[in-house]
């Protein structure tokens, strides 16, 4: 019996058991590398061009003084909100989808986002300033989940939870849009610049504040919930019979995905689908079980700054806010992943 | 006797004609409740009385309003309970499945890159959209595969996505921010009978379809095989539930914008009292839903006094805890 077992043991590489797959590291290197290339392309560009080896030096601090300005003064704050935010909204993505056990289950879908965004609105209305409105949607975020959780009950897996979130997001969505008429024509431009997600003008007091929850939960997330995630997958009972805290788990990886989700809406607004489609894609790419941390982190950052790149250079005359990007693109992916996923017998 | 066989059918008879009184009342409240409030007595005058002081008020003020009210009711009511029976799915409403929301982007299309201004012109884009979406709802979750959570999740994706593309084809036009913000609420404040004439015609359509499919479905509700063997071609059916959905989704979202829950709150609660038959559940859900669309305008119009909270957001919150305590309760 033993010494059956025993080759298979000593066969388990370190990298095995703590759950790196080779397949991963490559997309999420490949997926980090593109980002790394679109952020030194949209660095780069914009009134006064600058070459990407130029870009490059700046950024390792050897460049000269106007680069030095425009880079990290102007273009860098509105960089970093983007890959900070895609990478939050994906890290929150790929939970949720891993809790409901769902590809579509993301916190757009469920109610957290329209939580950050209904909160933010009145806001708007009210006429408050900017840092009010970030507070305002992290706030709503939380509470949105936190009211979705105590509805649902214990039963965080599974069709309940989908359901009441789905619920609230529809009453959400209905207040939204009271809100919406409440508003005269000005701030309802700004208030549907806001729903609709924009990087536009992000300084450091945007980017500062993503970084610090990404530098608090993502450690927690990929080291602690990471390797939990993946046991519950397989069923609870399995997974408490393996010695996982279920319910601890569980709420734990619900609270850290709703404060990067919210946190996201606060600094970009609402930017839809990313969440939805980073997991996804790095689940379709890595072929691995399990909520996929690190890969979706790079995807979700490569999509938000292509997604940006794209907005602003896709029309001559004026630049789109990126939501309106993600928006298009994620629904066409959206009806992709439908017809594939409904033949596949998982929708 | 357990309560999903329903009542007896004289009980049954009784319960309709109660709903028809309730069904009045909520009209007569409709139009009696404005700036001045009119009695029973005053609204009846007032509609039919042309020498009444009232006559003007309500035939061009109220009356408009509480037809509309009336037609999308039943439109949005009937279309759920259809599409419930369709896809045997207890979750399926035509707002929460997206139906709406792609009549919504399709009038949003139409209002910013067409320059449409008027239902006539909107009510055509609007029938495609909801078409397109209605199909596209069936194909995802007619299969035997779909659970309800699932298709709804289906609906809610799909949902996300129109409703960002009406925001963002809005974003491009601040002018149609305005024009197009109490339409994208959900309003009947707009009511005229312009609109109420033109959308008529294909309200009655889609109306006779959805009654009249309500013996076939029965039939479907057995199986295919079963439904053949019954003299009903599935095939036919689901044509026409998809048309019928279709023709009352997508001209009662034309007139009065995007309104989630009427369609799953009515047969929900009907369901108890009828039974599964279509041919008591479809009429009930005919009469009562108009009373939860009027009753919510007219609690908007408290409400929101001296200015109106819009009907679209009054069935949100109000239908909205129904919908998370259905979803509690069922299991």
């Amino acid at each position: 019996m033993t010494t059956l077992e025993r080759p298979a043991v000593r066969n388990r590489s370190i990298g095995s058991r703590v759950g790196i797959r080779p397949r991963a590291v490559v997309v999420g290197a490949v997926a980090a590398l593109g980002a790394f290339v679109i952020s030194v392309f949209s660095l780069g560009t914009g009134d006064f061009a600058i070459a990407p080896a130029d870009v490059v030096t700046t950024l390792f601090g050897e460049g000269n003084p106007a680069h030095e300005f425009i880079i990290s003064e102007l273009r860098l704050p509105r960089l970093v909100t983007a890959l900070a935010v895609g990478a939050a909204l994906a890290a929150g993505g790929a939970v949720f989808q891993s809790l409901v056990r769902n590809p579509l289950g993301s916190p757009d879908m469920l109610g957290v986002t329209n939580g950050a965004s209904t909160a933010a609105l009145t806001v708007v209305i009210l006429g408050g300033t900017s840092t009010q409105l970030s507070i305002a949607a992290v706030a709503g975020g939380l509470a949105a989940t936190l009211l979705i959780q105590l509805i649902a009950g214990r039963a965080l897996h599974g069709f309940r939870f989908i359901l009441v979130g789905i619920g609230m997001a529809a009453i959400l969505t209905g207040i939204s849009g009271y809100l919406l008429t409440r508003g005269v024509q000005m701030e309802n431009a700004r208030a549907l610049l806001w729903l609709t997600g924009s990087l536009d003008g992000r300084d450091w007091g945007q980017a500062v504040p993503m970084l610090i929850v990404l530098g608090v939960t993502l450690p927690v997330l990929l080291l602690v919930c990471g390797p939990g995630l993946r046991m519950l997958e397989m069923g609870d009972d399995s997974a408490s019979a393996l010695g996982v805290p279920v319910s601890l788990l569980r709420n734990g990886s619900l609270l850290a995905a709703a404060l990067l989700v919210s946190f996201a809406a606060a600094s970009a607004g609402p930017v839809n689908f990313v969440a939805l489609i980073a997991p996804h894609l790095a689940k379709r790419l890595t072929r691995a079980p399990g909520p996929n941390l690190l890969p979706s982190i790079a995807v979700g950052a490569l999509l938000l700054t292509g997604a940006d790149f794209i907005a602003q250079h896709l029309l001559e005359d004026r630049a789109l806010p990126v939501g309106v990007v993600t928006g298009l693109v994620g629904g066409a992916y959206l009806v992709w992943l439908l017809t594939t996923e409904r033949r596949a017998g998982r929708i | 006797m357990p309560p999903r066989a329903g009542r007896r059918p004289s009980v049954r008879l009784l319960g309709l004609v109660l709903a028809v009184v309730m069904l009045v009342a909520v009209v007569m409240l409709s139009i009696g409740f404005g700036a001045r409030f009119l009695s029973p007595g005053e609204v009846w005058a007032g509609l039919w009385n042309p020498d009444s002081p009232y006559y003007r008020i309500v035939h061009e003020m109220r009356l408009p309003r509480t037809l509309l009210g009336l037609m999308v009711g039943m439109a949005l009511g009937l279309a759920g309970a259809i599409m419930q029976a369709l896809t045997r799915n207890p979750l399926a409403d035509p707002g929460l499945l997206g139906i709406n929301a792609g009549a919504s982007a399709a009038v949003a299309t139409a209002a910013v890159f067409f320059g449409v201004g008027t239902f006539f012109g909107y009510v055509w884009f609007a029938l495609a959209g909801a078409a397109i979406v209605t199909a596209m709802v069936y194909a995802v979750g007619g299969g035997r595969s779909a659970t309800p959570a699932r298709l709804a999740l289906a609906g809610a994706a799909l949902n996300a996505t129109l409703l960002s593309y009406v925001s963002a084809v809005l974003l491009s036009d601040t002018q149609a921010i305005d024009k197009m913000k109490f339409w994208t609420a959900g309003s009947l404040a707009s009511a005229d009978f312009a609109t109420v004439e033109r959308l008529l015609p294909f309200f009655v359509v889609g109306l006779l379809t959805g009654l009249l499919v309500a013996r076939p479905l029965n039939a479907l509700s057995l199986g295919d095989d079963a439904a053949r063997a019954l003299g009903a071609n599935p095939s036919v059916i689901r044509t026409a539930v998809i048309v019928a959905v279709t023709l009352l989704c997508g001209s009662a979202t034309a007139a009065c914008g995007p309104i989630v829950f009427i369609g799953l709150l009515i047969p929900h609660m009907v369901r108890p009292f009828t039974g599964p038959d279509l041919r008591w559940l479809l009429p009930y859900t005919a009469i009562l839903a108009p009373v939860l669309l009027l009753g919510a305008d007219v609690l908007g119009r408290i409400l929101g006094s001296p200015g109106e909270l819009q009907v679209g957001t009054v069935t949100a919150v109000l239908g909205g805890p129904l919908f998370l305590y259905l979803v509690r309760a069922a299991k």
